[in-house]
């Protein structure tokens, strides 16, 4: 799939911020008045920074209104409406805190937080729903996003330790869904044959293509840049993401450098895995037009 | 609304026969030209007479080479492909705004262009590659069935069908209803074996692909190679032989003979 910023963003961005307000609303870390201001603005700053970018991928954004309308079928429009529910219900929250230095929303706190991760496995789940996207379409990938989101969360809630743990476990994780999702084409047994019916005369082979120009499937859907590089981008994301962040998070004495720094290599880690996440994603449609 | 029908009173749809297709892309110019003077956004053309011209098409016609298995002749197979108007469309359950959807009536998966946010999921989840986002509209595109032919009583009755049907010259397309176990193109899926593509995706297409018919075979043993008369060449054409490789850079050693 071709690896579209405006997706990587949005992905990458208001999952961070939809684990960050689930931390906050368990009330982690804690804060009242300016400091609050701060984690509450990263919050909303993530997440809303990451629903714009998201409206970047849209052609024809005027009609944007009618996209919370299909709840009842559209992961899309789930995540849309659970986003903006998480927002409202975080916002006498966050003013009681930082404003009036009062717990008096916090009840609240423990509901926006369950909504904040259900925005997050909507979102997952917008990619996992895909049959034709074999290495999407697997359990693994929701729990990969809410792992992503959760242990961002916690390094930018800072919970150095327990940031710490959560990306041990999600560089495993990721490397388990990077495997299996290797074999996840071939074992969904789709080939130029059956993509054809010719299978049943013999072995299929492109004698020509449909069009000679690209078209809007070509460009979308047989992105094949960058496939050839996917072993030394899986290393530099896993160093990046996990690695370096781990190492500082549970030997370093914690201060405020100390989680900036890992932050930020977190975050490089971050958008390097989501490149691949969208990059080395086969769709089947390639089928039709693969030469061999 | 992007809920399917539970079921649909017709199955409308397109029995394509790939043994008498002959590749002539004219059902894809039909198509082009139809809709894009008719239903919704036309079909637009990008850099149209430029160095890099991209366009919007709803059908395209692909050609694949197919060796059989048993070592008989390779068969070259011209392959039309536009949207199989799936009983289980996933292209209009993953649309959020209801742009995306399959008519309760005929079963036609259709775009209502005033509602969709080109957002491309439902591209995304097709495996046909049948929809497309037209990039000077914004809109999604895909085979409308030429509903605006096939209900027309401003149309003569012989053109109410789809204008790919309509156009191909060799009869390798056919419109019909797949509900009705008598239709015409009913009967011919069933005595010729229709194909849904991709069945491991769980589409269920309406759309039928009739499989090429098994080409002849050679039944007896081919005719002895000729043998080769003349190993020397002679006369002036065999002394400028030798000549020329006689000079430098010429295959010295090697004679007519042995090069055979
Ligand atoms: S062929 Fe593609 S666009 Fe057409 S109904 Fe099936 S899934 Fe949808
Ligand atoms: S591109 Fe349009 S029709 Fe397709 S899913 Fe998005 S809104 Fe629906
Ligand atoms: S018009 Fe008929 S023969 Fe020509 S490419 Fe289309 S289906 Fe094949």
């Amino acid at each position: 799939m071709h690896p579209a910023p405006s997706v990587i963003v949005f992905t990458a961005l208001s999952g961070l911020g939809f684990g960050l307000f689930m931390w906050l609303g368990l009330g982690f870390p804690g804060f009242t008045g300016m400091a609050a201001f701060g984690s509450y603005f990263i919050a909303y700053a993530f997440s809303v920074g990451g629903l714009l970018a998201s409206t970047y991928h849209l052609a024809n954004r005027k009609n944007a209104i009618y996209s919370f309308s299909q709840w009842q079928t559209s992961w899309l429009s789930r995540e849309g409406i659970l986003a903006v529910v998480t927002l409202l219900v975080f916002a006498p929250v966050a003013i009681a805190q930082i404003f009036f230095q009062s717990d008096a929303w916090n009840w609240l706190g423990p509901i926006g937080s369950a909504l904040a991760l259900a925005t997050v496995f909507a979102t997952s789940m917008i990619y996992t729903q895909l049959k034709t996207i074999p290495r999407w379409n697997m359990p693994l990938t929701p729990v990969l996003f809410l792992l992503y989101a959760v242990a961002g969360g916690a390094l930018l809630a800072m919970q150095a330790k327990v940031a710490g743990v959560l990306i041990l476990i999600l560089v495993a994780l990721q490397w388990a869904a990077w495997m299996m999702g290797d074999r996840r084409f071939a074992d969904t047994g789709t080939t130029k044959g059956t993509a054809t019916g010719l299978d049943r005369i013999g072995t299929v082979t492109t004698f020509e293509s449909a069009h000679t120009a690209r078209n809007y499937i070509l460009d979308e859907m047989v992105h094949i840049v960058g496939r050839k590089h996917s072993e030394k981008l899986r290393m530099i994301s896993t160093i990046f993401l996990g690695v370096i962040p781990v190492l500082m998070l549970l030997l370093l004495p914690a201060n405020m450098f100390v989680a900036i720094l890992a932050l930020v290599s977190h975050l490089v880690g971050v958008f390097a895995s989501r490149w691949l996440f969208f990059a080395e994603a086969e769709h089947v449609v390639g089928t039709y037009y693969a030469r061999g | 609304m992007t809920k399917m029908p539970a079921t649909t009173a017709k199955k409308l749809g397109l029995v394509i026969d790939l043994d008498t297709c002959v590749g002539c892309h004219g059902c894809v110019t039909a198509c082009k030209g139809w809709n894009t003077q008719n239903y919704g956004a036309p079909l637009s053309d990008i850099d149209a007479y430029g160095a890099d011209p991209e366009g919007t098409f709803l059908n395209r016609v692909f050609s694949y080479n197919v060796q059989p298995d048993d070592g008989g002749a390779a068969q070259t197979i011209h392959f039309p492909k536009s949207c199989l108007h799936c009983e289980d469309a996933p292209c209009v359950t993953v649309c959020p705004t209801g742009a995306s959807y399959k008519r309760a009536e005929d079963g036609i998966v259709l775009v209502n262009e005033d509602r969709c946010i080109g957002c491309g999921l439902c591209a995304w989840s097709c495996p046909y590659g049948a929809r497309e986002l037209d990039q000077d509209a914004g809109v999604m595109k895909k085979c409308t069935l030429c509903v605006d032919r096939i209900y027309n009583e401003n149309l003569p009755e012989e053109d109410r069908e789809p204008a790919c049907v309509r156009t191909c010259p060799s009869n390798a397309r056919h419109f019909g209803d797949f509900a009705d176990p008598d239709s015409a193109v009913s009967k011919l899926v069933a005595e010729r074996g229709g194909i849904d593509l991709m069945p491991e995706q769980g589409t269920r297409p309406v759309n039928q692909y009739l499989p090429p018919r098994p080409k002849d075979t050679l039944d007896k043993t081919p005719p002895p190679q000729l043998q080769t008369v003349a190993t020397e060449a002679k006369g002036f054409l065999g002394w400028l032989d030798k000549a020329l490789d006689a000079l430098p850079g010429g295959e010295k050693t090697e004679t007519a003979k042995e090069r055979l």
